[in-house]
């Protein structure tokens, strides 16, 4: 051992390298990988994941965002300049289909609108592209079904996860091997808790959506949460009751589907401390969590995220 | 942690948390000891559960808990809809919290024997097991089970929490007992760290706070013991390993090796041989993101630049000229099954190690291990759960260190060729040479050689040969060309590299055939059996071209048959026949003077093939055709 060296890493530091090392296994395995970028605050730690992975080279991969066409207007512009700036190779898909017929979480529900817009135009781009992985932002710690899947998650050639045929996964020794047709999703942040996310974001000063942060938005009470009244495709009847209240989100999806949270955190730290003090947890602002007992479970076998 | 928040500025928590380390543990025991219950307690008093998720974990107690009229944890932590309908975890959970002086991952498995392989995975990663034990029970055939199991996978560090003291009033002389009992039974285990905690779940003695009810006991509380264990020194230090897992050429004149340490230093300048090349070379750089480094360490990932331009590809290892690991095809192995299906001897199955893939197969079963009674069998071939040692030969060398040493190069999978499973998990043994190992014929090539089959593999002759067995089957009127053709092909290929082999009529007629004539009937049984050596000489890997007027469609169909369609290659010569009889004027006089029966074209109709993979003539005719289609058809 020499002079001043140290040999130990802090929390983050072993999960950036975790995260590195299941990255790289991907784009050395796989040979048509794909990254589904949702904007969210973990997607845009996967991305710098990916950056530093192939240091000083770029992704071998491209960028897949799966727009269901209500996502939030500030998510939209935030992507398209980053992905300009950084020069992202990036695949925007949504479902034509559904789109022509109008379906949306107003007039369809919550439940037909995810299915349509969300699951099934993802299933549509990966059948489009043939892709053979996936990676996605999604953290064990975020929901109950979710803590017992797998870094590497085996899907079928109809998409499908089965919780109770999961490969076993070892060390870091990772199983990438399918047959034409099934594929893998993956998942580099499973071991990371929202507040590792936080902390990241914040040592990295990674750009977010500033949708995190707290700001005077018009909001209208929905369905038991407060939603932002984003475009006119709100029922003229909801948005007349909008009123100004200083609010942020903990999560961001289809504006009509995601609550907000009345809120003074205007900075990292202010959301972190908030964080730590909150009396909810993350999901409970996705309104989509609650249609079903056990629905994340049901999504998922389903092929969703 | 809402309190440490109120007496802290944030600024100074977050910058306590960026520099918090993380401890990786198992919890092994059954619902019965009151696993989920000690887990939950340690979520919900490092107050890791938010209101919500209380409101919904009272609402499903009620519903359907198993805690009576009490908060039901174990309802936090089972996360799929039909455990929680059966009251049992199936797989293995992870769980996430932290305290002021760490994070830390809990990987909750369950603990029934069925369940055996769910453990082995939670503890792959874990640097620490919490063993539950019933204060009533004391040490019971699971507790050894689970014992044997975290001794196995190598963890270092255990804590015997024995729960329910509440149960058994609390008393001293109940643990003492439990904690003699324990020790007595690991002498035979490797375990080098072990810590005896009194507790009670249910009412959180010594889980969080240290118990009143416990003066007798002077340790830690089994929060403060996880906090303060010291597990750094576990990793390998010593001796680099640094498999390469990706080639990074982003264009311009970089070239790095991208990998995670697995052992060892790295250090700028140090001297560095690649294997399995042996080549040598020095470390230029260590490219990050965040800079360039001085030295990494594991588990670091990085990206490696070397002084010299040498070919390294994925599944290399960058190890110091003075500290190899082993070199081998052949070691031993503690390996568990972990596939519903029980171990077919006769497969090759797929290992991966570190970063290297490749073929392996199960030489010899040394016994099988029972987990409840640490008794020794033999057995024919392991069924889902069972673990026991074995012989394994690899189909190229890998680059290994004994489990104990290093776990990150002493472990592997095995992948079944069909199924794509991982069937089963391993961690390799080198208390034996691979010298003194038993014979390289394994106990399913001795089922082979009593079966009189072949101990090498179609894949094993290609990849020698680099070639698949094929036959070139040319047809045509006589002087139509063929034996031309043929002749130039069998060079052109023999040049090429390849094991070739020419068969035409006149060689068969000659001895194999002697016994055959022209008629129909016997020019079928002719051609059968041309086809029957050719499907031989196919099997073993060899190239056939044979040149045989075969005139008859029907005939050609059955050769494709017994060859096989896939290698069946045929060439149609479709020289007019009055070319043919300018080239061989000599046979086709004698023929339409009547001399000569059963010539094809003058007395017996000859049937162009209608579908040929390629038709050529006796003036144009171009072999490398014939090269590019067999080429193409690998």
């Amino acid at each position: 051992m020499k002079g001043r060296e140290q040999y130990a890493l802090s929390h983050l530091q072993e999960l950036e390298a975790e995260s590195i090392h299941i990255i790289r296994e991907v784009a050395a395995e796989f040979e048509n990988p794909v990254m589904l970028y949702s904007i969210g605050k973990d997607s845009s730690v996967m991305l710098r994941l990916a950056e530093k992975a192939f240091y000083p080279g770029k992704p071998s991969f491209p960028l897949m965002h799966i727009d269901s066409k209500w996502k939030f207007r500030e998510m939209i512009s935030f992507r398209d300049t980053y992905a300009r700036e950084k020069g992202w190779d990036l695949i925007v898909h949504y479902n034509k289909e559904g789109h022509r017929k109008g379906i949306g979480p107003f007039t369809h529900g919550s439940k037909v609108h995810t299915d349509i817009m969300k699951t099934q135009a993802l299933l549509q781009a990966l059948e489009k592209h043939r892709f053979d992985a996936a990676f996605g932002g999604a953290r064990r710690d975020e929901e109950k079904s979710r803590a017992k899947e797998r870094i590497f998650s085996f899907r079928d050639r109809f998409h499908q996860w089965d919780p109770k045929n999961q490969r076993p996964e070892l060390w870091n020794i990772y199983n990438t091997r399918v047959m034409k047709g099934e594929s893998i999703r993956v998942f580099p942040l499973s071991n990371w808790t929202e507040l590792d996310v936080w902390q990241y974001i914040r040592m990295e000063n990674i750009p977010i959506v500033p949708l995190y942060f707290a700001k005077e938005r018009p909001v209208v009470f929905y369905n038991n949460a407060w939603i932002l009244a984003d475009d006119e495709r709100m029922p003229k009847a909801l948005r007349k009751k909008a009123l100004m209240k200083k609010v942020r989100f903990r999560t961001l999806g289809c504006y009509p589907l995601t609550g907000a949270v009345e809120s003074d955190a205007d900075t990292i730290e202010k959301i972190v401390e908030e964080m730590m003090v909150t009396t909810a947890s993350e999901r409970t602002t996705r309104v989509i969590d609650f249609d079903q007992e056990a629905s994340m479970e049901q999504k998922k076998r389903e092929g969703y995220f | 942690m809402e309190d440490q928040i109120k007496a802290m500025d944030i600024k100074a928590f977050l910058e306590q948390d960026e520099k918090k380390d993380l401890l990786r543990l198992l919890t092994a025991g059954s619902v019965d000891d009151g696993k989920s219950t000690l887990i939950g307690r340690l979520l919900f008093d490092s107050k890791r559960i938010y209101e919500d998720q209380l409101a919904a974990l009272e609402r499903d107690s009620r519903r359907v808990g198993h805690a009576g009229e009490n908060i039901d944890y174990a309802l936090l932590l089972d996360g799929l809809k039909a455990e929680r309908e059966q009251g049992i975890t199936i797989d293995v959970a992870y769980r996430y919290f932290s305290t002021n002086k760490r994070k830390f991952i809990i990987a909750d498995t369950p603990g029934h024997e069925q369940y055996t392989r769910n453990m082995v995975t939670g503890a792959s990663t874990a640097n620490l097991a919490i063993i539950l034990a019933d204060a009533r029970k004391g040490i019971i055939t699971q507790t050894k089970r689970h014992t044997f199991l975290v001794s196995l996978l190598g963890i270092r560090h255990v804590i015997v929490a024995v729960n329910k003291m509440d149960l058994t009033d609390y008393k001293q002389d109940v643990f003492n007992a439990i904690c003699e009992d324990y020790k007595s039974f690991i002498t035979r285990l490797n375990i080098p760290d072990v810590h005896f905690i009194p507790l009670s779940a249910l009412h959180g003695e010594n889980v969080v706070e240290r118990s009143t009810k416990m003066p007798w006991y002077r340790g830690e509380s089994l929060l403060e013991l996880l906090e303060n264990i010291h597990i750094s020194s576990d990793r390998n230090f010593v001796d680099l390993r640094y498999p390469v897992q990706y080639v990074l050429r982003p264009g311009n004149d970089f070239r790095g090796f991208s990998g995670r340490l697995a052992g060892g230093i790295l250090r700028k300048g140090d001297p560095l041989m690649v294997l399995p090349s042996r080549k040598s070379s020095r470390v230029k750089s260590i490219v990050g993101y965040d800079g360039e480094r001085d030295y990494a360490f594991p588990p670091q990932s990085v990206t490696v630049t070397l002084e010299d331009e040498i070919d390294i590809s994925r599944g290399d290892m960058l190890v110091h000229p003075n500290n190899l690991p082993r070199v081998e095809r052949h070691f031993e192995a503690m390996l568990v099954w972990m596939d519903e299906n029980a171990m077919d001897p006769h497969t090759h199955f797929l290992i991966k190690q570190t970063t290297n893939s490749g073929k392996a197969r199960i030489d010899q079963i040394r016994y099988k291990i029972d987990v409840n009674t640490l008794h020794r069998s033999e057995t024919e071939h392991f069924q889902l759960n069972e673990i026991g040692r074995v012989v394994i030969t690899t189909a190229k060398p890998l680059f290994f260190d004994a489990y104990d040493k290093n776990h990150e190069t002493g472990s592997f999978i095995l992948i079944d060729p069909v199924t794509h499973n991982t069937c089963a998990v391993g961690m390799i043994i080198d208390r034996v040479s691979s010298e003194d190992l038993p014979s390289r014929i394994s106990d399913f090539e001795v089922q082979k050689i009593r079966e009189g089959r072949s101990l090498i593999t179609n894949e094993e002759r290609e990849a020698k040969y680099g070639q698949r067995g094929m036959t070139v089957w040319i047809t045509g009127l006589h002087g139509s060309g063929k034996n031309d053709v043929a002749l130039r092909l069998e060079k052109r290929l023999f040049e090429l590299g390849h094991i070739v082999v020419f068969i035409n009529g006149q060689k068969i007629r000659e001895r194999l055939s002697q016994d055959l004539d022209f008629s129909a009937a016997d020019r079928a049984e002719h051609l059968r059996r041309v086809a029957e050596v050719c499907r031989l000489l196919n099997d073993h890997g060899i190239i056939c071209i044979c040149s045989f007027i075969s005139p008859c469609e029907d005939i050609r169909r059955q050769l494709a048959e017994i060859i096989g369609k896939p290698r069946f290659k045929l060439i149609y010569m479709q020289t007019g026949i009055d070319r043919c009889k300018e080239n061989k004027p000599e046979l086709y006089r004698e023929a339409e003077s009547g001399k000569l029966r059963f010539l094809a074209g003058v007395d017996v109709p000859y049937e162009a093939p209608e579908f040929p993979d390629l038709s050529m003539d006796l003036d144009n005719n171009d072999i490398e055709k014939i090269v590019d289609l067999l080429q193409s058809a690998k």
